[in-house]
């Protein structure tokens, strides 16, 4: 298979990073002879094989459900591009 | 002398401090000034000279001499948040981030007493295999001349192998410690998955990011493994286990060892001299008294390709935070979307773009089982093949790489060609294995070579030891010239 110009379109509205049509040239080369290398992996028969969903096999810990406040709404807000000291400022979403 | 002081190893500059021969200010001033003269290397990305030798002041007036790292200075890979110190992953994206918080394995080792000297270069969210794709410029190897140092950790290899730190630490998802280990001529260890905290270490792929030690030494490593490796509630995957007090119950016996060699990793168009260097290491652990037995790592070959898939995948959503509004660089659009567009193309690099659209692209709809799924499953079948060899040997002995370090810009436009530099050090982060590389030799050009020894899950002791045999019998002297100070 082979990914073109379309579907690098595609993944570019998904991943939310403009592409130019400069850039989807030169990332449909880059990503084809990627996925030709992971083509490899269909030489495998991995039917009856359960997927790795963790490395370690233990169970993970539950912690108690609290809340832990800590009045935290300045450090959070410090490092925003844009704010007005309570929320955070993003371009009109709503008309 | 203060070059005498700088090519000290860690725990030396321990016993001088505890045996009042030296002062944390006189050990601080000696790195400082010796990181401020060594500006062509581009180690560091953010410096804190002077609040260093403050902090350093502030120590010697009341030493805690039971400390395990008192009054030492350190640099850290800018991928570990610190506190008030900006911490920019590499990225432009990043570029005034100043985190309020601090990452668990740099408060371990603050609380130990040593002092942050700054924030070392690495490859842009620790994506990369050279160090190139840092947004603040490549960083020099001290071995030669506009040699790379590897990657992702290049700044914190660059650090100890040209002595502008004594020890760091780095983070390893697919080699990001062992391979610029290996390529300056340092020690490198990734621990077991789940040993040192994730927490606020800026997110690459989960599953499989870890911290560990970069060393001149694998006793100055046990050290710092000794102080970075604790259970930790706020990373969910930290893992409760019985940590060794590594340093103290470092040593040399090894005798009667089982150490496995996988005849997959005899890669086709491997260098001559890799081959020969594994050969001596072979040679070296028998002399130690290691038991050589010859093993299979049927999925070897299979292992780089998950990683591409499983690594971007992660990425892709772990980066999905980079928006523009809660942190970092902002770019302006003309409305919501447009701003997410142009601040995440503007702000990112083409490697991080790059593995970000890889990632989006083997989870999205339709496509999901055939990669991300196929991946996972192949994964498991890796970490099968590593359980069934350490039914039959305590540890595996490999090259750390299938090279030695190679010019700036040589593989730079080659993505695939990059990647097949951790062509030996992925499988282990697939397995979530502890892992260490020491160097072992030099190549024509008088490159360091190194070589790798894999371990058990947990059996971080084991393979520090191991390697520490090693290096007796290696006796490795790293080939530093000084050629970039004036």
């Amino acid at each position: 298979m082979s990914i073109d110009l379309k579907t690098i379109k595609h993944i570019s509205k998904l991943s939310r990073i403009s592409v130019d049509d400069q850039k989807a040239e030169k990332l449909a080369g880059d990503l084809n002879s990627i996925f030709k290398f992971i083509e490899k992996l269909n030489e495998l028969n991995t039917d009856n094989v359960e997927p790795l969903t963790s490395v370690a096999e233990t169970t993970l810990k539950f912690r108690t459900d609290e809340v832990q406040s800590e009045n935290i709404r300045d450090q959070i807000i410090k490092n925003s591009p844009e704010d007005n000291e309570d929320f955070f400022v993003v371009p009109k979403v709503v008309e | 002398m203060m070059s005498d002081i700088t090519s000290q190893s860690l725990t030396s500059l321990v016993k001088n401090i505890k045996d009042k021969k030296l002062s944390s200010e006189e050990i601080t001033k000696a790195f400082v000034d010796r990181s401020e003269k060594s500006k062509e290397l581009n180690s560091y990305i953010t410096e804190d000279f002077s609040n260093a030798i403050k902090k350093a002041k502030k120590f010697d007036q009341s030493p805690n001499l039971d400390l395990k790292l008192p009054g030492i200075p350190m640099a850290v890979k800018d991928l570990f948040c610190t506190k008030n110190l900006r911490t920019t992953a590499g990225s432009k994206i990043l570029e005034n981030f100043i985190p309020t918080y601090e990452s668990t394995v740099t408060q371990n080792i603050w609380n130990e007493g040593s002092i942050l000297l700054g924030k070392l270069n690495c490859d842009e969210f620790a994506m990369g295999s050279s160090n190139e794709t840092s947004f603040y410029g490549n960083v020099q190897n001290p071995i030669d001349k506009d040699l790379v140092p590897g990657g992702s950790s290049g700044g914190s290899a660059s650090a100890v192998s040209g002595q502008l730190t004594p020890i760091t630490i780095g983070t390893d998802t697919g080699g990001s410690i062992r391979q610029p280990a290996s390529f300056t001529g340092t020690v490198g260890l990734k621990p077991t998955y789940g040993s040192c905290s994730r927490y606020g270490i800026v997110a690459f792929a989960s599953s499989l990011d870890q911290a560990g030690p970069m060393a001149q030494n694998v006793e100055d490593c046990a050290l710092l493994q000794e102080v970075i490796s604790t259970y930790d509630t706020k990373d969910s995957t930290s893992i409760e286990f019985k940590r060794n007090h590594y340093s103290k119950e470092l040593n040399k016996d090894i005798k009667g060892k089982k150490i496995g060699i996988p005849k997959e990793y005899r890669v086709e168009g491997m260098p001559k001299e890799i081959e020969e260097l594994w050969q001596k290491g072979i040679q070296y652990a028998k002399d130690c008294g290691a038991e050589i037995i010859d093993i299979s790592l049927p999925h070897t070959s299979y292992a780089l390709p998950t990683y591409y898939i499983v690594a971007p995948a992660e990425a892709s959503s772990n980066l999905a935070r980079y928006d523009g509004v809660k942190y970092g660089f902002r770019a302006k659009g003309e409305n919501l979307i447009d701003m997410y567009e142009k601040t995440r193309s503007e702000g990112f690099g083409a490697e991080v773009q790059r593995r970000i659209m890889i990632g989006t692209y083997v989870l999205s709809s339709g496509y999901y089982d055939a990669y991300y799924l196929k991946a996972q499953k192949v994964r498991k079948l890796i970490k099968n093949d590593f359980d069934e060899a350490y039914k039959k040997v305590d540890a595996i002995l490999t090259p750390s790489t299938p090279s030695s370090a190679f010019k700036i810009g040589e593989k730079k436009d080659d993505p695939v060609s990059m990647y097949l530099n951790d062509i030996f050090t992925v499988p282990v982060n697939l397995a979530g294995l502890p892992a260490m590389s020491i160097p072992a030799g030099h190549d024509a050009n008088g490159y360091p070579l190194g070589l790798q020894i894999i371990g058990k899950a947990f059996d971080e002791q084991g393979i520090l030891n191991i390697s520490y045999a090693m290096e007796d019998k290696i006796n490795f002297k790293n080939k530093i010239t000084d050629w970039w100070i004036k």
